[in-house]
């Protein structure tokens, strides 16, 4: 039997079928495999930045020169955004991006938490659509569904990919 | 060289954007949006009003995306101290086409000029070096002006520099505001018909 193809080899599909040219990061390990398949895309530059707001003006700029760009992070992350993302709304730019969840689902590091638990009501707080995903079969329609949302209609949107999907992150066997 | 920084920040922006043909400039928020817009509101201008620390990644964002066309960042010392990783994420992908000059009068010129990091010891042209720009050059003396903007409209490489110029009191010449015209008219003069895509 055929090894089931994994969500993020799905990921990377939507992304050259919708033409995401930039793909900026703050790493997560739940983002591992979909960073190596846009590293080994030439059609893709990958751009690590320092803190997850870069990634927003980033991607704004890319679309004033007629590029589109998506911002991988992971929860902790959301909470850099929240000032930058006035840029998005003022502008009305598109804007997608994956975060991986932390802080939820068999957290094993507390100071994850409050940052997890907060991160829908801070993206919706500053007019962010948010998408989630809790299991892999669903990966790709919600990942398209977010796609032509962001970029037919002009707004931002996160898919929130949750633990469950990812897995928690052990401690030592902890 | 340290001291109280004299030369007259719109003079300097107008040297720099003199003939400025095609170049596509961003504009950090506060008096280096009114500075850029004091030489005349330009299609190709995207002066922002807000997103702090955010000028030199959206200018990123435009070299990247357009190669072919040289993209000036023009944003102020409190601007850039908001923003400083970004120094190293642009250096990290090295784009030919992008420089990045900032006009540092050395405080916080919109509320109530409290005195920024560069005024308290921090050289932002070496942050830039150390974080891998192939070049970065402070500005204390006109003589520097000239061969600054032949660099930024000639050069054939990422460049980072730093104008020192005097706190002075300059008249309010205001960009539009309108963030979805701003964006409209810059992917307009970029892209033409395509930017209603």
């Amino acid at each position: 039997m055929d090894t089931p193809r994994h969500w993020t080899t799905d990921i990377h599909t939507l992304f050259k079928a919708h033409h995401i040219a930039l793909v900026s990061y703050v790493p997560d390990a739940g983002h591992t495999r979909l960073l190596n398949l846009c590293r080994a895309d030439e059609g893709m530059r990958l751009v690590p930045l320092t803190t997850e707001e870069e990634g927003i003006a980033l991607a704004a700029g890319a679309y004033l020169g007629g590029q589109r760009a998506a911002l991988l992070m992971q929860s902790s992350g959301v909470g850099n955004c929240i000032n930058m993302l006035s840029l998005v709304k003022t502008c009305s730019f598109p804007f997608l991006a994956l975060v991986t969840m932390r802080g939820e689902w068999g957290e094993f590091n507390p100071w994850q938490v409050p940052m997890g638990q907060a991160t829908p009501d801070v993206l919706r707080a500053m007019g962010v659509t948010v998408y989630r995903v809790t299991d892999a079969a669903a990966v790709h329609s919600t990942v398209e569904a977010a796609t032509r949302f962001a970029f037919a209609s002009y707004v931002p949107v996160a898919v929130l990919l949750s633990q469950s999907l990812l897995g928690s992150k052990s401690f030592g066997g902890k | 060289m340290t001291g109280q920084p004299t030369l007259n920040r719109r003079a300097v922006v107008q040297t720099l954007l003199r003939e400025r043909g095609d170049l596509v400039v961003v504009a950090g928020l506060g008096a280096t949006a009114w500075d850029v817009a004091s030489v005349g509101d330009h299609p190709l201008d995207f002066p922002l009003w807000g997103a702090m620390g955010g000028a030199a990644m959206l200018g990123l964002g435009l070299a990247l995306a357009q190669p072919a066309r040289t993209v000036l960042v023009l944003t102020g010392d409190g601007e850039m101290l908001m923003g400083l990783g970004s120094l190293a994420t642009i250096a990290a992908q090295r784009p030919r086409n992008l420089r990045v000059v900032v006009m540092d009068n050395q405080v916080y010129g919109e509320t109530g000029r409290q005195p920024t990091h560069t005024a308290l010891g921090t050289d932002l042209a070496a942050v830039a070096l150390a974080c891998g720009f192939p070049t970065a050059r402070t500005l204390w003396e006109a003589d520097g002006l000239e061969p600054l903007r032949t660099a930024v409209h000639q050069s054939d490489d990422l460049l980072f520099a730093v104008v020192k110029v005097a706190v002075t009191d300059e008249p309010m010449t205001l960009p539009p505001r309108d963030g979805a015209y701003l964006k409209h008219r810059l992917r307009g003069a970029l892209l033409g018909p395509t930017a209603l895509e």
